[in-house]
């Protein structure tokens, strides 16, 4: 395993974390939902109208996030709370913030040495499709996947 | 094994039912528990009620797990309760600053019922 500081030293792009990014997400999906992540469809054109964001600072600093549609959001908070979709309610967002945080963290843990340098934030959800996030990143890291035959997206974007 | 109380101490209520539900399939009786959004609230509960378990997560508002383990040593209901930090903090040096403040376990999340099993029955086992 590399360390922190080596890969933010020899790689500008960082594309060699983008599987990182999918083995976490992976992980957080079947250890806590009991349901594996797929390959994604690309006929599929559902409107990703509910995001997740966590905040990384440090060593590495950024915006992890995760966008899904909604009701595939209730299905994951449902999967997470072992409750029918129709009975998760309100914690909808507690349940899909802690699934970005979960990946965020799963995420910088397989970095040797950047846990200690790198803080995360709690998460934020925004729901609708309606507006820009302007981070200030210099790159972004993207991960496509399928979840329950919806598309959900993860991004990573990196301040240098 | 006798039935235990329990605390737990997440920013998620989310989190805290799952952590419930994976004592419960760990097969800990619990009797009561109790639960809180922070530290703070945690010495709230603590100040009126003796518990046999504490779970604690670390990044929390108003008063992080950290904080919260480090007052428990002046808390008479927490004298000798077992401490099992879970968290998405899993560095080395998250580990060992909750270990050193007085903390008996650490799982990181994602996590798994088994994993709660084998880091909580073991303390609950020395301290019946």
């Amino acid at each position: 395993m590399k360390t922190a500081s080596e890969l933010l030293a020899n790689n500008h792009n960082h594309q060699e974390w983008i599987p990182m990014i999918e083995v976490a997400a992976r992980e957080v999906f079947e250890l806590m939902l009991h349901c594996k992540l797929g390959v994604p469809d690309p006929a599929t054109e559902d409107a990703l109208d509910i995001t997740s964001m966590v905040g990384l600072a440090g060593q590495l600093c950024g915006v992890m996030s995760l966008r899904c549609t909604a009701k595939a959001a209730t299905l994951m908070a449902s999967k997470m709370l072992g409750v029918e979709p129709d009975k998760v309610g309100a914690e909808m967002c507690d349940a899909f913030g802690e699934i970005c945080n979960m990946i965020a963290g799963n995420f910088k843990n397989k970095i040797a040495g950047l846990g200690e340098g790198c803080m995360l934030s709690v998460p934020t959800v925004i729901t609708g499709q309606d507006y820009s996030l302007h981070s200030l990143s210099d790159s972004a890291l993207e991960v496509n996947l399928q979840f329950e035959g919806t598309p959900i997206l993860i991004s990573l974007q990196l301040h240098s | 094994m006798n039935s235990i109380r329990a605390l737990i101490v997440d920013d998620s209520s989310v989190m805290r039912k799952i952590v419930e539900r994976s004592l419960r399939q760990a097969g800990i009786d619990l009797s009561q528990v109790f639960e809180a959004g922070n530290g703070a609230e945690g010495l709230t509960v603590l100040a009126e009620n003796r518990v046999d378990l504490i779970l604690c997560d670390i990044n929390m508002p108003v008063m992080d797990g950290l904080a919260f383990v480090k007052a428990l040593a002046d808390v008479e209901n927490a004298k000798g309760t077992p401490v099992v930090m879970i968290t998405t903090e899993g560095s080395e040096a998250h580990v060992v600053q909750a270990l050193s403040l007085g903390a008996r376990g650490y799982i990181r999340k994602p996590f798994t019922p088994d994993q709660v099993k084998e880091h909580v029955i073991p303390l609950l086992a020395v301290n019946a």
